[in-house]
């Protein structure tokens, strides 16, 4: 609580427009979060990572050099070499490239598909909801991991494949929580207000509902984006991951266990990097349901 | 309550047509037929092949043969092991994951329970930090690396449990560890939490003015309001240590279901992994609505008639 909370409102001069919109001061409740900053930190420093963690290395992560197989961490090899001679250290922070872009994609995803899905069906309301409803109640029911693999099999591995399937099957979760925050925001008085005023219905959906609805939808983005990665990670383990020699974590961590009981190193890089990702996804998640939600969270 | 039941079971076989269809649709969208192998194959041979199977069927033909066989029950034949149908494999493999998923169930919940219970009634003590510190690390850690790590350090270096098959107990119990650990972690933050804001009601202020024992308070006021976010969480749950088993099946050299659902993929099988789909996507369908039926048992609040 400081002064500004107690500051009058500026009076908007377009009337009959105005975004009402129950904003609370996110920004101070994140910085006092000290869960969701540890969180977003790990998250941050990963992607500055995978962004300058390929330049400060000599190797490319395909560049193969048999007599240096097998070697351990040393100063030449940060994180030493595997059984191709390939630099660990430069696979691992290309991993994280291909594994963060997959939570990115997925988290996209999520907010195109989802939101708009969700939002349409919440908002008209009806037969649409009734129908769009069924329809995600049905995919729902499906394990949709299987038909992930499924499709895999049919398109082939690849990284554009799993952009498909995550595709396919990583909305619905998302498109419920937006449709029932809908439900709950459209019979706001500001939204019936809203519409006496004549307003286009996507205009108000647009403008009134949905920033009312940014709560849910980034603490179901922190569970989907993770979720994302551990599943590509799970498909890169059963061999339907991405082509060599691209290497995404989970084809690391795969190969690292062929490996490991000659040269465990060739895991634990690989193991750490997904861990510290998915711990920092954890935490920021945490954190982000005490700001948007203190009720539900932990004390 | 009848009518909500009988609702949910045709709605069950509606999902399970889809699920057939789907699956059917996009098992005839690879290209090229399961015989077009790397091997070259007569063309006789393939003929002779082809029909054996009813493959030279126009699609849609294929596709109520299929529908049919499935109603009944049957699977068809497997492409590539000679001479077994699918429902062999899956009765010989599904009571061993059907083990492994039972077992690790019991001790995800009740261990999650525990764990949770145990952080929740000292709150802020180092009990629950290191609880909350290990939980969230089992939330973080793939399950493929918790295995792993299982396998080097117990299996290989200290020696004390084998790694591979599925012989008996001592077989058993890295494998439901591993398969168990996430699961567990999460429903012990989910309990802790629960715990928590029911501790915060005002009845159970109540049963503390009235005298109640902290232990009798525990059981027959807070758990049962604490465990229902834990009950919700078993159905996908469920769900999640099938497929989770693929994996775990597939570290230990467990001869179950998913190992074969693996190797299918390998080998393009593609009937086995067709049934081994449709198989399990009715199990979950079946687990979704016992859970579904069970909530309300369990939480009188909810509205059987209302659907969520």
């Amino acid at each position: 609580m400081n002064r500004d909370d107690f500051l009058p409102i500026e009076r908007d001069t377009h009337v009959g427009d105005v975004s009402f919109v129950v904003r609370p001061n996110w920004w101070q409740r994140f910085k006092r979060n000290r869960l969701a900053v540890i969180g977003a930190c790990i998250i941050i420093t990963m992607i500055v990572l995978a962004i300058i963690g390929p330049m400060v290395s000599p190797y490319s992560y395909a560049d193969q050099s048999l007599l240096e197989a097998n070697q351990g961490p040393s100063l030449v090899h940060w994180f030493g070499t595997d059984t191709l001679g390939r630099d660990i250290y430069t696979r691992v922070m290309y991993g994280a490239r291909i594994s963060l872009t997959i939570g990115i994609v997925a988290g996209l995803l999520n907010l195109v598909i989802g939101v708009m899905y969700g939002g349409v069906s919440g908002y008209l309301g009806g037969k649409v909801d009734y129908i769009m409803m069924a329809i995600v109640d049905v995919l729902y029911g499906i394990p949709l991991l299987l038909y992930v693999i499924l499709l895999m099999v049919i398109i082939g591995p690849g990284l554009t494949s799993i952009f498909a399937a995550l595709g396919i099957a990583y909305w619905l979760n998302m498109a419920r929580i937006v449709r029932s925050q809908i439900m709950k925001v459209k019979e706001e008085e500001y939204v019936i207000a809203a519409e006496s005023m004549g307003i286009p219905k996507w205009r108000i959906l647009w403008r009134h509902i949905l920033p009312n609805c940014v709560g849910p939808i980034i603490i179901t983005l922190t569970l989907a984006i993770p979720e994302a990665i551990f599943t590509e990670a799970f498909l890169s383990f059963i061999g339907l991951g991405v082509n060599a020699p691209m290497a995404s974590w989970g084809v690391l961590a795969a190969e690292g266990i062929s490996s490991m009981r000659s040269y465990p190193f060739q895991l634990i890089f690989p193991a750490l990097a997904i861990s510290i990702t998915m711990l920092g996804f954890v935490f920021l998640g945490d954190g982000v349901r005490n700001i948007f939600d203190p009720k539900e969270g932990d004390r | 309550m009848t009518r909500y039941i009988l609702r949910r079971i045709g709605s069950a076989f509606i999902i399970l047509w889809v699920i057939i269809s789907i699956t059917f649709v996009l098992m005839h969208a690879i290209p090229g037929g399961p015989f077009t192998d790397e091997k070259k194959i007569p063309p006789q041979v393939k003929a002779t092949i082809e029909a054996k199977y009813h493959l030279q069927d126009s699609v849609f033909t294929q596709y109520t043969d299929y529908l049919a066989n499935v109603i009944t029950g049957d699977l068809g034949p497997s492409y590539k092991y000679e001479g077994r149908t699918v429902n062999d494999i899956i009765g010989d493999a599904f009571p061993i994951s059907a083990q492994l998923g039972l077992l690790a169930l019991l001790v995800a919940v009740v261990g999650g329970l525990a764990a949770g219970a145990i952080s929740a009634l000292r709150p802020n003590s180092i009990v629950d930090y290191i609880i909350t510190f290990v939980s969230t690390l089992g939330m973080s850690v793939p399950t493929f690396i918790i295995g792993a790590v299982f396998v080097y350090v117990v299996g290989f270096e200290l020696g004390w449990l084998p790694v591979a098959l599925w012989r008996g107990p001592e077989y058993m119990i890295l494998p439901v560890l591993t398969l168990a650990a996430q699961p567990m972690a999460f429903i012990a933050r989910l309990t802790r939490s629960a715990l928590l804001d029911v501790y915060q009601q005002e009845y159970i202020r109540t049963a503390r003015a009235k005298g109640l024992g902290a232990w009798t308070i525990f059981i027959r006021h807070a758990l049962g309001n604490a465990i229902l976010p834990v009950i919700t969480y078993l159905g996908p749950l469920a769900a999640g240590l099938l497929t989770g088993s693929f994996i775990v099946e597939t570290i230990f050299a467990i001869p179950g279901l998913g190992q074969y659902f693996v190797t299918s993929i390998y080998n393009r099988d593609y009937t086995v992994i067709l049934g081994i789909t449709i198989f399990y996507s009715a199990l979950v369908v079946a687990l979704n609505i016992i859970v579904d039926l069970l909530y309300p048992l369990i939480d009188p609040r909810v509205a059987t008639t209302k659907e969520a």
